[in-house]
């Protein structure tokens, strides 16, 4: 077995083993050359989650004992070519081939298709490797045998912010369309909170169960609904969703509740605890830039527009922008430098921001509390001393020690200014001024 | 009289002897705000600030010898759960965690156990709370506050400090500046903050911070739009420009139900008599529309 292989190995509550090669992503595998996903125009809630792939999410529900089909992993068409090989031979009348990116809505771009020949897997996995998901391009496709679908359900854990509890929730109309469905037919949805101490507890997962119309096989879907709840404590997740939990037809007419597919978010503020989690960080859909970032301790955010932006603080870098916006700019990026950074933090930013050849102009603003306005100072005077492109820059200093950075800005000729919005005006200026 | 942190405060503070723990309570005790107590585990007997404030090794002894009633902390991520259920367990009835990095999960028994007690919790990753003119809990500056009668609540840090020092700035001062902190999980909501700021005499106007994410504006102006009619109440909300995100998974969109975006929270604000800025800068002019007259 290749050495990014692992076998996995899962027993059904029913005491069926299934058993799995997962692959890890790793980046450079396959021939799709590496992609610079495209700057975003939008930016997800800021919320420190990190998302991982369905193989990999697999992977943790196989762990924690829910069933899990077994599958391959495939960076190639030959790859998958010998996958469907080896799962058509085996007797399985048709495979399923499934891009492997972290957005919504893979289905309904083409991205998940059957295939009943080895041929017909061949172009399947061929069309789907290298196609454009929502500006993702798919470097690696899971395949396993297509199951003989009798129903669909709809099963998660959740962190409820508002309840302050993990939500188990559920629907027997499960698919695609689960989200108009809490729209048109609310009471379809079935929710059970865990006890803030107690977890959750045997009765609710009965409860659910039954509610769900899942009584004919009761014993597997309490077996999941508790399993979604452990696998959420044991890797610290956000989120642990299957869509869908299915029933499928043995070729021997046993039925059976499998998870068809599976979303895991991780809380990142947690991985430091899960050392062993942090490679399932997928390197081939994180932008360079925000990987850089994030490794300098940075919140980097690339966008699509010419003005970076340099604050200190999630809501004030999300005002900054709010402002430069108002003021009739595109903001080229989100970048949140954190509290007390020092020099070098900052130098390292402003070297990030730079390296998007769109910006034209860039707009520091800095609120100090326990961060000082002169070690930001020094940070772009030390940046700004090695910049390749000169690009003008307007900063906006106030709190600690904005009276040092003042001086020192002043003595190193930077635009600078007294207000936001005068700095977001000024910055709109100079990008136009630098676009004429 | 001001809510969460005033002359009646004092204050033990968790991890008085680490860095950041140190140069924060300096700060606080120079504002006013009567620090009684520190603890750090087994450097009890010692003293901190110079010889100041003594240092005990439980937060139940530094109760019982100083009185302490609120408590600030500094404590890691790893450490700080527990460090908010030790303090309510001495008894603590207002508890700061500034503490950033907490994983979510562990908050969940935490603030039930401190809802049980009956405690309060803001935070964590708060900058804690200021009552101008007599104390400050946490790490938010001194220096951009001005005694008045206009109570703010924010989700944010540094972004609250932006808006109170507009607000200075014009001459319009705060009653008490919350940070509730952008965590997932926390002790104290805008709601709670805002039926606090209608019991409180010192109180005659609102200013609320808020920013995309999650349906805690949404909740606090339904709440205001009924029993906070007859005050000014002026918001700003942080993210207006922000395209929607690629969101994963239906869960989060079952559970959210269409709140979260800026559109929804600036409407749910203004349908409840909230005037809504675009600028923090344009706060205090805001008030005064509304009708506040400090």
């Amino acid at each position: 077995m290749a050495s990014d292989a692992q076998l996995l190995v899962g027993v059904r509550a029913d005491g069926s083993v299934v058993a799995g090669v997962a692959r890890r992503p790793q980046a450079g595998r396959g021939t799709i050359p590496s992609p610079v996903p495209p700057a975003r125009t939008s930016y997800p809630e800021l919320l420190p989650l990190v998302k991982i792939q369905e193989a990999d999410a697999k992977s943790l529900l196989l762990a924690q004992g829910l069933p899990v089909p077994a599958w391959d992993v495939a960076y190639t068409v030959p790859e998958a070519r010998a996958a469907a090989e080896r799962i058509l031979g085996a007797g399985a009348s048709a495979v399923v081939i499934k891009a492997q990116v972290l957005v919504g809505g893979r289905g309904k771009a083409g991205g998940v298709k059957l295939a009943a020949s080895v041929a017909e897997a061949e172009q399947v996995a061929g069309a789907i490797l290298g196609m454009d998901i929502k500006g993702i391009t798919v470097r690696k496709v899971l395949v396993a045998e297509a199951a003989d679908i009798t129903s669909e359900f709809y099963m998660a854990a959740v962190l409820d912010r508002d309840r302050r509890a993990i939500l188990l929730m559920g629907s027997a109309e499960g698919g695609v369309e689960i989200e108009q469905v809490a729209v048109d037919n609310p009471s379809a949805i079935i929710r059970h909170h865990a006890d803030p101490l107690l977890g959750l507890l045997d009765y609710q997962a009965r409860a659910f169960a039954f509610e769900m119309g899942l009584g004919a096989h009761l014993k597997a879907a309490v077996a999941i609904a508790k399993g979604l709840v452990r696998t959420m404590l044991a890797y610290d997740a956000d989120l642990v969703e299957i869509n869908p939990l299915a029933i499928v037809r043995e070729p021997d007419g046993t039925q059976h509740l499998v998870c068809l597919d599976a979303k895991v978010t991780l809380d990142d503020s947690a991985l430091p605890r899960h050392p062993e989690l942090e490679t399932l960080r997928d390197p081939d859909e994180e932008d360079p830039a925000d990987r850089e970032a994030r490794e300098a301790g940075l919140t980097f955010i690339k966008l699509d527009g010419t003005i970076g932006c340099m604050v200190n603080g999630a809501g004030l870098a999300m005002t900054t922008m709010d402002l430069v916006k108002r003021a009739g700019g595109e903001p080229a990026n989100f970048l949140d430098i954190g509290g007390g950074a020092r020099a070098d933090k900052v130098a390292a930013a402003m070297r990030i921001i730079l390296a998007d050849p769109k910006v034209d102009a860039i707009l520091v603003n800095i609120f100090g509390g326990i961060t000082r306005g002169d070690e930001v100072a020094r940070g772009l005077i030390e940046a700004r001393a090695v910049q390749e492109r000169d690009v003008p820059m307007i900063v906006r200093i106030v709190g600690t020690n904005a009276a040092e950075a003042a001086i020192l800005l002043e003595q190193a000729n930077f635009a600078t200014a007294a207000s936001l919005d005068e700095a977001a005006s000024k910055a709109v200026a100079a990008s136009r001024g630098a676009a004429a | 009289m001001s809510i969460l942190v005033g002359p009646d405060t004092r204050l033990v503070v968790q991890g008085i002897t680490g860095r950041e723990g140190e140069f924060h309570s300096r700060a606080m005790r120079e504002y006013g705000t009567r620090i009684v107590a520190g603890v750090t585990p087994g450097k009890g007997g010692q003293s901190a600030l110079d010889g100041a404030v003594p240092v005990y090794d439980t937060v139940a002894e530094a109760v019982r010898e100083t009185g302490a009633n609120t408590s600030c902390i500094f404590v890691p991520a790893g450490g700080a759960p527990d460090a908010v259920m030790e303090a309510t367990a001495a008894g603590i009835a207002t508890i700061f965690c500034i503490t950033e990095g907490i994983p979510a999960l562990d908050m969940i028994p935490v603030v039930e156990m401190v809802r049980r007690a009956g405690a309060t919790l803001i935070g964590p990753n708060c900058p804690g709370a200021t009552s101008p003119g007599s104390a400050k809990v946490g790490i938010i500056p001194g220096s951009i506050h001005l005694e008045g009668r206009v109570g703010v609540v924010s989700r944010s840090g540094t972004l609250t400090y932006e808006a109170v020092q507009a607000m200075t700035d014009a001459g319009v001062g705060q009653s008490t500046c919350v940070g509730i902190g952008g965590d997932p999980i926390i002790g104290t909501t805008f709601l709670d903050v805002l039926q606090r700021f209608a019991a409180d005499d010192s109180t005659d106007a609102i200013v609320l911070i808020g920013e995309i994410g999650g349906s805690a504006e949404e909740a606090a102006a339904a709440w205001a739009g009924e029993h906070l009619a007859d005050i000014p109440k002026v918001a700003f909300i942080a993210g207006r420009t922000a395209p929607e995100g690629k969101r994963m998974g239906h869960a989060g969109a079952i559970i959210s139900g269409g709140a979260g975006t800026a559109a929804s929270k600036v409407a749910a604000l203004e349908a409840a008599g909230f005037l809504v800025a675009g600028s923090p800068t344009e706060l205090p002019g805001l008030l005064r529309d509304a009708g506040y007259r400090g």
